[in-house]
């Protein structure tokens, strides 16, 4: 346990000093925030019941913010995460602390603890500038936002490690997370409204955890209740993910 | 926290190897290998790149899993006693690395601190010439000083055993010199030490018994003074003369050659070679002032090791 918050506290300290490596991926979101925030504004025509359907009864902005905490979530668990690992064992860094006696468990655990910890001001930061800025809506129920922002964080922390795992170098992470990334950026529910993609997208879409976890979110968020088969769904991409991250974790 | 190891069993073993052997799809790197490590003992393994040396190290540290053999270290089996034995070794790897921007205090610092047991790290990094430089970043630092770090790295645990590969390459030579001395100085403290090497000169210095890799085979083990006897048991005196040859200088025992050049003389040849051409030159009233012998090296063994294995094989 002392390795581990050593080993954390290491982490932050080198991510402090070169932070502008990992808060790229941080950047995404707030991006969509500014363009899609421009371009939609917070006001529909109630009187358009298309419109109304679209998004979900409630102005764009409102109906988006909580789906940027979710790409924060993905922005980590996709490019943050994986990047460091996979930078680690390129370098031959994981081999350093593998023959130290450090654990496994203890490696991506203080990875994970930092890229959580990344996740948590960025989602603060997104949520603090569009109420400001956009004024948007705080969460309807706290409790169950919470809530699904653990699961969110749980699940896209497995799916780092995973890909941390598989992904042999950090190049590779940039091809294949960068990839993931973007297209869970545009159909999962960040991007356009999930009623107006096409059928096959909306297949794709489905496949997606962060369609789900936007889902969590956005019922969580908006006073919907809680998304039941979502949080499973969500869930099972976090078991899932992790069997697969310890099955297949190397050092080098 | 530190001191002595508990009372060692003098030639008890630290590490038994029994045809240990692993491959690399058709590579047969390391094939059949059997020696073991006293307690207490500075173990050389020597030979040129490529020949095993690494992966033979790294499958008794635990870090390759071997193909077959038997590997004791520590009575631990590396490839299924890890965890017992990953805290009471040290390993300085011949590749490795440390996060550009970590501070070489903190890396001693956080080894520390994983390991159950571990020495005061201020002391180590004052040991090993790092004092000065505990607040740069790794990425700062310089090929030797990596090197320094990386095997204080190795000895922050106060292992029983420290696995040293490549310690010396980067080092500048008032640094190598430094780092021998250090390694002695651990042995001193009970320590067994496993050096793999490619400096004949280190080995020589260092080691009390060395085994000599080829193409994955260990050719030769012995002590670096019987290795030298064994393979290269020639010696050649040299001195300066002014005057006339010394025909009779042929006639010394063992003598094989003579040669001269201007004023300087060599005899070559082998056993006590320089006690018979003393006492042959003072016998005819001439006592340089310049005698000497110049023993062969463990390097000129070495080449000859090289050869005969080559010509038998
Ligand atoms: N991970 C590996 N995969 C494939 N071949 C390897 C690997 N590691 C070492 N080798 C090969 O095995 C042989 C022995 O390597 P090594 O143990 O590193 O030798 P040394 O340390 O004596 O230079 C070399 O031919 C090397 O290329
Ligand atoms: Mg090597």
């Amino acid at each position: 346990m002392r390795g581990v918050r050593k080993l954390a506290w290491v982490e932050v300290k080198l991510f402090i000093r070169e932070p502008l490596a990992l808060v790229f991926a941080f950047a995404f979101p707030f991006f969509m925030l500014f363009i899609l925030a421009g371009v939609f504004g917070n006001d529909i025509d109630s009187t358009d019941p298309e419109s109304v359907e679209v998004w979900r009864g409630v102005g764009p902005s409102d109906y988006y913010v909580s789906t940027y905490v979710g790409l924060v979530m993905a922005s980590a668990g996709l490019i943050t995460l994986p990047l460091r690992l996979a930078g680690y064992r390129e370098a031959g860094v994981l081999r350093r602390y593998r023959a130290a006696g450090v654990s496994v468990p203890v490696v991506l655990g203080a990875q994970v603890l930092v890229c959580i910890g990344m996740a948590v001001v960025a989602a603060t930061g997104i949520v603090v500038t569009s109420t400001l800025l956009y004024g948007t809506v705080l969460p309807a129920n706290w409790a169950l936002v919470l809530l699904a922002m653990g699961a969110g964080l749980l699940t896209f922390a497995s799916i780092g490690v995973f890909l941390g795992a598989v992904l042999p170098t950090a190049r590779a992470v940039q091809g294949a997370g960068l990839a993931l990334f973007f297209v869970m950026m545009m159909i999962s529910g960040s991007g356009p409204p999930r009623d107006v993609l096409t059928d096959s997208m909306r297949l794709v879409s489905d496949m997606m955890p962060l369609t789900h976890l936007n889902l969590l979110l956005q019922d969580a968020w908006l006073g919907f209740g809680w998304a039941m088969d979502q949080a499973l769904i969500t869930l099972a991409f976090a078991v899932g993910a992790a069997l697969l991250a310890v099955r297949f974790f190397r050092w080098e | 926290m530190t001191g002595q190891h508990p009372a060692q069993i003098p030639g008890e073993r630290a590490v038994a190897v029994r045809e240990l052997a692993k491959v690399y799809g058709p590579l047969r790197a390391v094939d059949g290998v059997s020696f073991d490590v006293r307690r207490g003992e500075i173990f050389g393994i020597v030979g040129v790149n490529g020949s095993g040396k690494t992966t033979t190290v790294e499958c008794l540290q635990g870090l390759r899993d071997r193909d077959n053999g038997e590997v004791h270290v520590l009575g631990l089996d590396p490839a299924t006693q890890r965890d017992a034995l990953r805290h009471r070794i040290g390993s300085q790897l011949q590749e490795s690395a440390l996060p550009d921007r970590l501070r070489v205090w903190e890396a001693l610092d956080l080894f520390a601190a994983i390991s159950p047991r571990s020495r005061d790290w201020r002391r180590l990094a004052d040991e090993w010439g790092l004092w000065e430089k505990r607040r740069a970043a790794f990425a700062d630092l310089s090929g030797g000083q990596r090197q320094r770090l990386f095997v204080a790295l190795a000895l922050v645990n106060d292992p029983e055993i420290v696995f040293l590969d490549e310690m010396t390459t980067g080092l500048d030579p008032s640094a190598r010199h430094a780092a021998w001395d250090l390694v002695r100085a651990v042995r001193q403290r009970g320590t067994t030490v496993v050096l793999v090497t490619h400096f004949m000169d280190e080995a020589e210095e260092l080691c009390d018994r060395i085994a000599v890799f080829k193409a994955g085979r260990i050719v030769a083990l012995d002590t670096p003074s019987a290795l030298v006897r064994r393979f290269a048991d020639h010696s050649t005196v040299r001195f300066t003369h002014e005057g006339d040859d010394l025909p009779w200088l042929d006639g010394c025992p063992g003598a094989s050659a003579v040669e001269r050049e201007g004023t300087r003389f060599t005899v070559a040849g082998d056993g006590p070679l320089l006690a018979y051409v003393a006492s042959a030159l003072v016998a005819h009233g001439i006592a340089p002032l310049d005698l000497r012998v110049e023993r062969p090296t463990l390097e000129q063994a070495f080449l000859r090791i090289s050869e005969v294995e080559a010509t038998t094989r």
